[in-house]
């Protein structure tokens, strides 16, 4: 077997890799959150700390994995899985190095906005079902923000898009050989980066987990490995935005000397740890504030920017 | 006029958005990127973290943690059994029995502390007319069986005088032991017979 597009060697090692950094993302991020709060973070399970995950894997698939007589149970079942199996459908059209991707998709840009658009799905179901009023209110938040942040993290993409004259990912990469489209569409990445933190509802814009509002928000009720889906969903959404950006605007795999996948990975890092930045030092704005800003400044910021480059890549012609 | 004035209310409209989009841009961008700089640089000041096991902390000498039972100067036991403590303790962890020996000296036959109740407040301590039971700066009394918890007085009492070094209770107190007789306390005036008319 070789390593190409779509082989099985690698759709086994990309899933593989995604499922094990979003493991050890939970020890990442506490560390280096320690790190900014002049901490150490667990640092004795293992060298460094890094077998902490394993012990947490071991607690949180031996707790009690209960549900509650009062939840609707097969939405509360199904309710995370969704937001795994769709945060690991999006991965499948990210192109990681030149090779390496599960399938090269013409639609690639619509089919990750689709399945962010179902993620919201897991979140409503997660809440709805519990039949608890944190939940319900949790998801109550997340159906609005969700909802509305897509329409702008949509938008924010046109302008690569159409810089690109492509929805495929790999070839969004390629056409990147000169310049990063950070430069040309720096206002798309800003408003992407926004709206990719509301999306995987990561703090500062964990409005619907608010923890010190609604307890933990849509799952208040889970317990278990479905609690553990949700966190470790969470975590592949944040892997996830992080190589989008790295494809999107960043040059993907592109980059002298090292090796392509070594490169993105550095990126995508670089990424991953600049949203735990952000955890540590951005305290969450207020449910309407988040909406205000979405809805009044980022949707015409973004809706001006996909115009202004529409209007250059006309006048290049 | 009317025109003059609708243009000042245009003039006065774009100021009002200029100035809302200067205080968007001060108050949601730079401040952020303020912050997020401002604790990025915490990465290079050192941990406030004191690594435990290895690394002892600091314990200051007024810490509330394990009690002991000191001896006066002469290394006789300075607890006199008055049970101030057991009333004073919020919880009632304290047990003790009062004995006497020969010489007249009052002390505990038992005196036992219940760790697993006691929440350190130190009430005893402040209560103790002897200074004998004292706050200690030790804090790992961690025990697998909760019976463990219970310290006897052969556990608590040390073989000094703890914080107050000179103090003894008998030495200043007026109660009349073996060697010591009415009056003979410092700073006590001879007994008065109260009951001779002589001056
Ligand atoms: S420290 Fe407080 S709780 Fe403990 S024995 Fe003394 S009075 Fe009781
Ligand atoms: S320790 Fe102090 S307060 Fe408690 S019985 Fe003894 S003398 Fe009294």
């Amino acid at each position: 077997m070789t390593f190409e597009v779509g082989s099985g060697l690698s759709i086994g090692s990309i899933l593989f890799t995604v499922i094990i950094v979003a493991a050890m993302l939970i020890w990442v991020e506490r560390r280096l959150l320690s790190l900014w709060q002049e901490r150490l973070g667990p640092n004795r399970v293992g060298p460094f700390g890094l077998l902490q995950v394993v012990a947490d894997m071991i607690k949180i698939f031996t707790k009690e994995d209960w549900v509650p007589p009062f939840a609707d149970k097969l939405s509360f079942v199904l309710a995370p899985t969704v937001i795994m199996i769709v945060i690991l459908l999006s991965f499948a059209v990210v192109p990681f190095a030149p090779g390496v991707g599960v399938i090269d998709s013409n639609i690639g840009v619509l089919f990750v906005l689709a399945m962010a658009s179902l993620g919201a799905y897991s979140v409503m179901l997660g809440g709805l079902a519990s039949d608890n009023k944190y939940a319900l209110l949790g998801s109550l938040r997340a159906a609005a923000q969700m909802v509305s942040y897509e329409v702008f993290m949509g938008i924010s993409l046109l302008g690569v898009v159409a810089l690109a004259g492509s929805f495929n990912l790999r070839e969004i990469v390629l056409a990147q050989e000169g310049v990063w489209y950070v430069i040309p569409q720096f206002v798309g990445f800003v408003i992407f980066l926004i709206a990719g933190i509301a999306e995987s509802h990561r703090l500062p814009f964990d409005i619907p987990e608010a923890e010190q509002e609604i307890v933990a928000g849509y799952h208040t009720e889970y317990s278990g490995m479905k609690f553990g889906m949700f966190f470790v969903g969470e975590y592949l959404g944040l892997v996830l935005i992080s190589s989008l950006i790295t494809v999107l605007f960043f040059g993907g795999w592109m980059g002298p000397f090292l090796p392509p996948i070594i490169w993105f990975v550095i990126k995508a890092s670089l990424f991953i740890a600049f949203f735990i930045l952000l955890r540590a030092a951005i305290p969450r704005p207020r449910y309407d504030q988040l909406m205000t800003f979405g809805w009044l400044v980022l949707l015409p910021l973004s809706l001006l920017n996909l115009m202004v480059t529409g209007a250059i890549i006309l006048s290049m012609q | 006029m009317m025109q003059k004035k609708a243009i000042q209310g245009k003039k006065h409209a774009t100021n009002l958005v200029e100035t809302i989009m200067l205080s968007l841009f001060k108050d949601t961008f730079t401040s952020q990127v303020k912050t997020l700089y401002q604790v990025f640089m915490h990465a290079f000041v050192k941990a406030d973290t004191v690594e435990y096991p290895e690394e002892q902390p600091y314990m200051f000498p007024r810490w509330r943690g394990r009690i002991i039972l000191s001896r006066d100067p002469d290394g006789e036991e300075r607890c006199v059994a008055c049970n101030l403590c057991a009333c004073a303790c919020p919880v009632d962890c304290i047990a003790l029995q009062k004995a006497e020996t020969e010489d007249g000296r009052w002390y505990p036959e038992f005196f036992r502390i219940n760790f697993s109740r006691c929440i350190m407040c130190g009430f005893c301590e402040e209560a103790c007319p002897t200074n004998a039971i004292q706050l200690t700066p030790d804090f790992e009394m961690a025990e697998y069986i909760r019976q463990d918890m219970v310290w006897e007085k052969e556990d608590l009492l040390i073989n000094g005088t703890g914080k107050y070094h000179d103090y003894n209770f008998y030495r200043v107190a007026g109660m009349a032991i073996k060697g010591k007789g009415k009056g003979m306390a410092q700073n006590e005036a001879p007994p008065v017979n109260v009951k001779s008319l002589l001056p």
